[in-house]
């Protein structure tokens, strides 16, 4: 870090926290960010909004010293600072909370405190000066964590904390948090803002990325939107609402809120008894899980990332084995042993929207008229003899595909990376709700997906279920559950923690059943 | 397939280029040694190329066409089959033994004999490390290593016992005159063309053509390629898609052994018409570079194959000429492979740069 001179002398009072003039800065041919300014003052709670892509990320790596701005300038408190790296960050006095937690998974807590900020060449001073110091932290601010836990064996939400600490550990006044609910439960989140609003009180500065609008409106004092590399307006919390803000995320009006009639449910399509799942290390997953599918209904599973759903799904998808329990469809038992396959699942009317579509859902290097056919290649419609694959008509599939899923750029020779995150789930949905599939499984239907294309998958959704089909959702977004279900099932520590009608059940009461505690005995 | 590169730079310009810079540093290690670079290409080119060059430069050829379609295939399902040499020597094995066994009426017959004999055992040698990556996850790399060196070792044995011909020499009886294949100077001789008589380049050139045809076809036209590909590409997305990661392992592999096994067919029927000791001499591993250079795409192979064939006869053109020493030759191999395989980057980064700036400045005006 380094000072000009020119700015020494006018350290003043009301200077704010952060200042960002004119920042510019591109990847190839992608202008990330097209001059950016912002101004945060100092104790505020700022908010920054925009889709996936839109450039929030990157312009908080160029304040955190991971990338180097092309052009532009940053002042901290008023001073012109140039951030060169994360080192100069922190001396800076920023601290950063990323999406995906930076800790040693075998350390312990004090051990990731203390990492990289050491006083000495033995590590018994600075353990006991952190240990009195993430006391004191822990009083002051609610962050208590036992400093003894190893990070594996303890929740996200105090992973999350541990960040939180670390950056205060450095003496951060300005702490950025990227994304910092999605992994946790609604209790767990509230704690947070209790936290960040004690962090306020303080006099701490804190910049917040998010693109859950709610959260927005219940924390932030100030918040920034952000579209297409540029930042579109910067204002008041108290003096807009989610709707305004969505609009100028995405550019047009939208429909938040999901339109659908209440389900005409029919008669149970599959039936799943107590479903048990142990892994590799002897670790049960799912423990006897039942529950019956009907037609025309949608299904939601809320519940923590982690706790038995994925591998319900799995197990559902024909991917992953059960140890335990049996699924019935149309009143026959399909095979949930390790022999079974995906294929065959798919041609017992099973279709699967999986959770992580980089990984499962599409082959990234493949076509779209490659994918427009995984999982279904071998069908006879896209054979021809000798092992051949009749390309001529996945071609042809693939172009009436992306016409009706509107998937942009409609090139079915463009590789699934060329698309953003919503073209690349519609043309996963496509593929799978064009086989008209009894039973739809559907896994973080809209993660990583920007607004404009959430609205246009879940009205997808509804009409499937609308034409009479099974849909068995699960997400860890709990408005998108209570948006899209007819039926709620919670999910924690692989049993099923509660049933509920969305009509009559609100977050409070699932947000407990989601961190396994009984609404009723408290417990 | 990079999205920030055309595919003609891709696929043409960077190997060129990675050649040239290998070329360039080859050359100063060349005058390193007291030689005049430029007339060591003239040599190199001259030994391959001229009447009787040419027919040993299409023999080596072959071989790493064969070599490098092996490792080629298994690439797709992203698996590092380093075992080309011995699957290639075990299937000279299988090649003698059937041409010992009988006496063959015809070459037709005696080739389709052999060429079953050579895919047979190539896949087979490939088939037990095969297994052993699908079912418990020994990798591939290492067993294949091992691998090779129980079949140099298996070789020997049997040429010092129980298929050693009368005499001394570590080889096997020589296979009855039936079992020869035709030379290329017989074939080209039906069409009225010259070619060297005693030149070992046979019909199994043919064969690695037809092979590197037969790979493309199953590689980007067949569902089984899709598989492969997408195998390769992802396990986890195989396994959602229904496919089975030990049936794509097995596949893939044998695969593979079978088209480094058929370089026994060229070597082991076509040429020596007996098993010698070492007589795959590292065209196994050549077949890896072959297979990096070629960016595992069969005309790539094919191409690179084509490379390697000139630099081996070259390089014994030079030594015999020059008295420059063979590990020369070996050392320009090196280099070729490390900048084609390892430091593609360096030309492909500034390139990409390039492009992407040039891209920036023509969407402006």
């Amino acid at each position: 870090m380094s000072v000009t001179t020119e700015n020494a002398g006018r350290l003043d009072a009301v200077a704010p926290a952060i200042e960002l003039i004119g920042i510019n800065k591109a990847f190839g041919p992608v202008q990330a960010n097209k001059n950016i300014s912002m101004t945060v003052a100092k104790g505020a709670i700022h908010g920054i909004v925009g889709e996936n892509g839109a450039g929030k990320s990157t312009l908080m790596s160029i304040l955190y010293g991971f990338y180097k701005a092309d052009s532009g300038k940053v002042k901290i408190n008023g001073v012109l600072t140039e951030i060169t790296d994360s080192r100069a960050a922190i001396a800076a006095g920023i601290g950063m909370v990323h999406q995906h937690f930076m800790l040693v998974e075998n350390f312990t807590v004090l051990e990731n405190v203390i990492l990289g900020a050491e006083d000495g060449r033995t590590l018994g001073p600075s353990r006991r000066r952190a240990r009195k110091e993430l006391k004191r932290l822990a009083d002051e601010y609610e962050l208590d964590v036992n400093p003894d836990g190893v990070i594996e064996d303890i929740s996200v939400g105090f992973q999350q904390r541990v960040e939180i600490l670390k950056a205060l550990y450095r003496q951060a006044e300005i702490l950025i948090l990227d994304e910092p609910t999605g992994v946790l439960t609604p209790d767990e989140a509230d704690h947070l803002f209790r936290i960040l609003r004690n962090l306020k009180e303080q006099g701490k500065t804190i910049v917040i990325i998010t693109h859950k609008l709610r959260e927005i409106m219940d924390v932030t004092d100030t918040v920034s939107v952000m579209r297409r590399g540029e930042m579109t307006t910067t204002i008041a919390t108290n003096t807009t609402s989610p709707e305004d803000l969505a609009e100028a995320m995405v550019g047009r009006r939208v429909l938040l809120e999901v339109d659908k009639a209440p389900p005409k449910v029919g008669e149970t399509v599959m039936e799943v008894r107590n479903l048990s799942v142990t892994d590799i290390h002897k670790v049960k997953r799912l423990k006897n899980v039942s529950f019956e599918l009907k037609r025309g209904e949608i299904l939601g599973i809320a519940g923590v990332a982690g706790n038995g759903q994925s591998e319900l799904l799995e197990v559902i998808a024909g991917i992953g084995a059960a140890s335990g329990g049996e699924i019935v469809m149309h009143g026959e038992s399909i095979d949930v042993s390790k022999h079974a396959n995906a294929q065959l699942r798919r041609r017992r009317g099973i279709g699967h929207v999986p959770e992580d579509r980089h990984q499962r859902g599409l082959v990234m290097p493949f076509m779209t008229w490659e994918n427009t056919t995984f999982g279904y290649h071998n069908e006879p419609e896209y054979s021809k003899g000798f092992g051949l694959a009749n390309q001529k008509y996945m071609m042809e599939d693939a172009r009436g595909k992306m016409e009706r899923f509107d998937i942009r750029p409609p090139n079915p020779q463009l590789v699934a990376s060329h698309f953003s995150g919503g073209n690349q789930q519609k043309i996963v949905l496509a593929r799978e709700i064009e086989r008209n599939p009894d039973v739809l499984l559907i896994g973080q239907p809209t993660r990583g997906v920007d607004i404009g294309a959430i609205e246009f998958i879940h009205q997808q959704i509804v009409n499937l279920r609308d034409a009479g089909k099974a849909i068995l959702l699960v997400s860890v977004e709990l408005d998108e559950i209570q948006a899209l279900s007819d039926r709620i099932l919670v999910m924690f520590d692989g049993e099923i923690q509660g049933e509920r009608l969305p009509e009559n059940t609100n977050e409070g009461e699932l947000g407990l059943l989601m961190a396994g505690v009984d609404p009723e005995t408290g417990k | 397939m990079n999205k920030n590169l055309p595919k003609w730079v891709d696929l043409g310009v960077i190997p060129l280029l990675t050649l040239a810079l290998a070329f360039g540093v080859s050359g100063l290690v060349v005058l390193s040694i007291g030689q005049n670079p430029i007339e060591v290409v003239q040599v190199m080119l001259q030994g391959a190329f001229n009447p009787f060059g040419i027919g040993h430069t299409l023999y080596f050829t072959t071989n790493f066409i064969f070599t490098g379609l092996g490792v080629a295939v298994a690439f797709h399902a992203r698996l590092f089959n380093i075992g080309g040499e011995g699957q290639a020597g075990i299937a000279g094995v299988g090649v003698a033994m059937v041409m010992l066994s009988f006496n063959w009426p015809h070459w037709t017959i005696a080739l389709l004999a052999g060429t079953m004999a050579a895919l047979v055992f190539g896949a087979a040698w490939a088939a037990i490390p095969a297994y052993l990556q699908a079912k418990r996850g020994s990798h591939i790399v290492i067993t294949t290593i091992m691998f090779n060196l129980i079949a140099t070792a298996v070789v020997g044995y049997l040429l010092v016992g129980p298929m050693q011909a009368e005499g001394s020499l570590p080889e096997s009886p020589r296979f009855p005159a039936g079992a020869a294949l035709p030379s290329l100077h017989d074939i080209l001789a039906v069409f009225g063309m010259e070619f060297d008589k005693f030149a070992p380049a046979n019909i199994s050139f043919f064969l690695a053509l037809i092979a590197a045809f037969l790979v493309w076809v199953l590689i980007w036209k067949t569902r089984l390629g899709y598989e492969m590909r997408a195998f390769g590409h992802s396990e986890r997305a195989a396994v959602y898609a229904g496919i089975s990661p030990l049936k794509i392992t097995m596949v893939a592999m044998l695969l593979s052994g079978a088209l480094s096994g058929m370089m026994a067919v060229n070597t082991v029927q076509g040429e020596a018409e007996r098993l010698v000791l070492g007589a795959v001499e590292g065209a196994g591993f050549i077949g890896i570079a072959v297979a990096l250079m070629g960016r595992s795409h069969p005309v790539g192979v094919v191409l690179a194959a084509f490379l390697f064939g000139i630099l081996t006869q070259g390089g014994a053109e030079l030594q015999f000429t020059l008295g420059v020493p063979a590990q020369m030759i070996t050392v320009i191999q090196a280099l070729i492979i490390m900048f084609t395989g390892s430091l593609e980057n360096m030309v492909r980064i500034p390139l990409e740069k390039f492009f992407i700036s040039a891209g920036k400045k023509g969407a402006a005006t």
